[in-house]
Parts: C-alpha cells; structure tokens; sequence
C-alpha cells in the first residue's frame, strides 16, 4: 500500500496543524463575537494563559504529581498482575475453565461505579486511586496476555522443546517474546485506562490531583479551570502513549514492517 | 556403517493414534496398527497420501504426542517424553522470528547449557557451512524461504543428534533451491550417518534420498509396503533420477501409491463436501 500510495507525511502534518488552528481560532472568534458564551465554554486564550499560570505558580505540579504518580503505580501494579495471571491461565487449562465465568463477571462490572467503594474501603488518599487503576488495567493486560500466550505458534514450542528448552527457557524465550506484541498493544489502551481510573477516584473524593482541580472547578461553575485540567490531562496522556511507543519500538526490531 | 547395531535404531510396533474429534465424542484414527523399524545410520522415508499419519508418526517418535496404543522403542528404550539425542526439521521453519540467525542456530546449545565459547566457535562453523557467513546477525525476516530452511536444519545439526526427523521440510521450497537442498542434506548425512526417518508426499525425492522406502495407506494409515532402494551411493538426488534402476522402482512403488493418493483425495473431497 505504501508503494502504491506515496503518502506525503509533510502534507499531512501541514492538515493537522492547520485543522487545529483553525478549530482554535473559529473558538476563539465565537466567544469574542458572542456567538457563544465563554463562561460555558472558555476561550483558547484564556486557557493558555490559566495553563500558564498554573506551571509558572507551580500550582498545578504538586497535583500532577500525584495524580502521575497514582496512575504509574497503579499501571505497573496491574501490568505486572495482568501479566503474570495471564501466563499461568494460559498455562494452567484448568485454572482458566475454573475462573473463566468470574473474570469475565468481574471485567463486565462498571469499575468507575465501583470507585466510591474503593474510596469507602481504602480511602481519600493515594491506595484508593491506585486499586481504582489496576481495577481497569489489569483485565486489559490479563486478557491480551492470555490470548497472547494460547495464540503462540505451536511448532515454535515443540521445536524449543526438541532443542532442550526446560520451562523457563520456554517462558523467556518463546512465549514472553511472542506475547510481547500482544501485551504491547494491550498497554497503550489500558494507559488511557490508567489515568480515568485515578483522575475519577480523584474526582470522587481527594484533596489533591487532577481530579480534583477539576471537581473544585466545576463546583465553582468555572468551565476554565475543568477545561485547562482536561488539557493538561490530555497531555499526559499523549506523553505516556509516546513514551510506550518508543519502547514498543525498541522490542520489535525483528519485525518486518515498522509504521 | 553397521547394519541395526548403530544408534538411533527405531522400532514401532502396532502403533495406533486416535485424536478425539474437536466438538464430538467420536475419535480420529491418525495411524492404524503400524509396525517397522529403521535401522541405526538408516535413512528411511515415509511416503502416503496427505492425512495419512506420517506427521503423528514422527510427533509419536518425537515425544511430543504421547503413544495411545503400541509401543516405540529407540535403542531399545520406550519412547517417554521429548528425547535429547533427537532432532526434528519442521514443515515449516521454526525459527524463532526475534532471535538472529547465529542466536537460532545455537538455540540447542544455549538450552543444553554448553559452554559459550565452544557454543561460539559450534554457531560459526554450521553458518559457515550452510553458506550463511556475513549472515548471523540477520533476522528471520530478512532472509530468503531457502536460507531460512538451512537456518533451521543447521539448528538441528549443530548439537549432532543421533536421530533426525523431517517433516516435509523442503515441501515449500522452489525445485532449484530444493535440489541443493537435499544434496546438501546428503553430504552432511554421509559424513556421520544418523538415522533419518523423512516425511514426504514426493515419491521421487522418497527414492532420491533414502535407503528404503515406507508407503502408507490413505486414512487411517497403515503400512501398505516397504521397498529396499538399493540405488549407489554416494548420491547426487539430480543424477540418481538417470539411473537405470531409478524408474523402475518409480513405477512399482507408484503402483502401490496410487490407489492410496487417488483414496486419500476422494476423502478429502467427501469431506470438504459435508
């Protein structure tokens, strides 16, 4: 397709920037005519400089902190859990037959109604958040990982085996390698995952993190301040899924195509 | 060589598979009371119809498939689990796509904990003879259909097993690099004769290659005959075809082949059908 199709990439960046401005901009001439109010929906402008304020104050770093700080615990925690139950259902037949019904029961409850239990029962501070986020991690990652491992190429194994692999050689040379793509992907959803996960426990009762600027925000009828949170939230987001991408990157160099 | 005192001597006796049928209670017999042995440095070759069992057969002498019935012995001992004197080519290569090349030709050696610089010095020396110096730090990806097939049967070699197993392991290959291929495989057996048991559904390259021939019967598989190939040796497989003796065992093993492919393929299609 990439033969057939030459894509000009610079073509292509040139529409998104322009896009974007032009969203901006349309925005911001909206709210300065008074085709739309601005205590509804903010101003370009005016959120530029709210962000700015925040970073130069150094007001917003302590809440990012501990909002990041919540989301990779809980990303970690979860991944690792994810990982490693996934590998011993794909392992274990009989494990998967037995807790398949409950899995599927637990992944199929609404997580974020489930989050003023978490509150109740670990409460306002960082544990809470983190438990909310593994709630929502791991199912992602256990259930790619289980796939991943089933879906591993049965000759690979009995070859490995002919050679003389014991267990843990199988582990480390062929199944987590071949799941890896797998765990990858199920990664860059699930960070997305991670950051709901603690920004709605912090929605729900904190006294600091993102969540909470923006339930404080709100609470003040202040569309501004939800809006700037959701924006730096936003980059967050995008600065994790870069930084998987580039360790994706890093573990499928023996793959032929590389977008 | 010795006749049946070398190692790697292979002996089945009453073989049969069954396989429950995915989504019924019935079951699928692979291989049907099948009974031969092949001999220590023999090279033997299993031809039938595809679905005849000859791949079960080779899984059953592996160890990867548990024996449901019969027994089979190496050297006398009863197959229990995978054997490390064994060796195995797969129909399709089983190289592993995240390792280079030098990393899976010394796969074996890594598993069975040899020391890394003899290892080392192992690696160099089978690239070097499947002509694949300049080569080792490539990855499965970036090689051709055929380098990867010399890839994977240098990863059998290197550790020296006394029994290989191959499981149509040129099937995929154009008939160029095919014939190189099985030349090459000939060399390497001559040098140190291991049993060979080779699974093919191409009588030719059956009689090319082996010493004798097994024919199977179309599903499930029995031993319908077993033909001696008494062709000269040392052999070259685009030669041999030339030889006098080449066509007339072509023609009577054919004869007994023919009935089973022609069986093997009106099942198949009875059972595409319904």
């Amino acid at each position: 397709m990439s033969e057939a199709k030459k894509v000009s990439w610079a073509e292509i960046r040139c529409w998104r920037l322009g896009l974007l401005l032009a969203t901006l901009g349309l925005w911001e001439v909206a709210t300065r005519r008074g085709w739309m109010d601005r205590f509804y929906v903010s101003q370009p402008t005016a959120l530029a400089a709210e962000i700015f304020d925040w970073v130069r104050s150094g007001f917003i770093l302590r809440h990012l902190w501990v909002t990041t700080q919540e989301t990779v615990i809980g990303f970690v925690l979860g991944t690792l859990l994810g990982v490693v139950l996934g590998f011993l259902f794909a392992h274990w037949e009989k494990l998967a037959l037995i807790f398949d019904p409950l899995m599927v029961a637990l992944n199929a409850m609404p997580r974020v109604v489930l989050a003023p239990l978490f509150i109740l029962w670990f409460g306002l501070g960082l544990l809470s958040k983190v438990v909310m986020v593994i709630s929502l991690v791991f199912f992602v990652v256990f259930f790619s990982t289980y796939t991943g491992i089933r879906e591993v190429d049965r000759d690979l194994v009995n070859n490995a085996r002919i050679l003389g692999a014991s267990q843990g050689h199988l582990v480390r040379h062929v199944l987590l390698p071949s799941a890896l793509t797998w765990i990858f992907s199920s990664l860059r959803v699930s960070v997305g995952f991670a950051l709901i996960g603690a920004v709605v426990g912090e929605y729900l009762g904190a006294s600091e993190g993102m969540g909470y600027i923006i339930s404080y925000a709100e609470s003040m009828f202040n569309a501004k301040g939800v809006l700037a949170g959701l924006i730096v939230l936003m980059a967050v987001v995008i600065t994790f899924d870069v930084a998987l991408k580039k360790l994706e990157g890093r573990f499928s160099y023996w793959k032929p195509v590389r977008s | 060589m010795g006749q049946g005192d070398g190692a790697g001597a292979i002996v089945l006796e009453r073989v049969t598979q069954r396989f429950p049928m995915p989504h019924s209670d019935r079951e699928f017999t692979a291989a049907h009371d099948v009974s031969f042995d092949v001999r220590g440095g023999e090279f033997v070759s299993i031809v039938g119809p595809s679905g005849c069992g000859k791949s079960t057969l080779l899984g059953l002498v592996a160890g990867l498939i548990p024996v449901s019935e019969g027994r089979i012995s190496i050297d006398g001992r009863p197959v229990d689990g995978v054997n490390p004197r064994l060796g195995y080519v797969f129909q399709r290569d089983a190289l592993l796509p995240w390792k280079t090349v030098a990393q899976n030709v010394g796969l074996a050696l890594l598993f069975r904990g040899f020391d890394p610089a003899l290892a080392r010095a192992r690696v160099a020396e089978w690239i070097a003879r499947i002509g694949l110096t300049g080569f080792e730090r490539y990855h499965p990806y970036q090689l051709s259909g055929g380098m990867r097939k010399r890839v994977a049967l240098a990863m059998t070699m290197v550790y020296e097993p006394e029994i290989i197993l191959m499981d149509e392991p040129f099937g995929a290959l154009d008939v160029q690099t095919r014939n190189l291929m099985e030349n090459d495989l000939l060399d390497i057996w001559a040098q140190r004769r291991r049993t060979v048991v080779f699974v093919t559904h191409d009588l030719e390259e059956a009689i090319a290659l082996s010493d004798r021939v097994v024919v199977m019967t179309a599903s499930p598989g029995r031993v319908k005959a077993v033909y001696r190939i008494d062709l000269p040796r040392p052999r070259s497989v685009t030669e041999i075809r030339f030889h006098p003796d080449f066509g007339r065992l072509y023609e009577t093993i054919w004869k007994d082949l023919k009935d089973e492919v022609r069986l093997g393929y009106e099942r198949s299609q009875k059972g595409l059908l319904g």
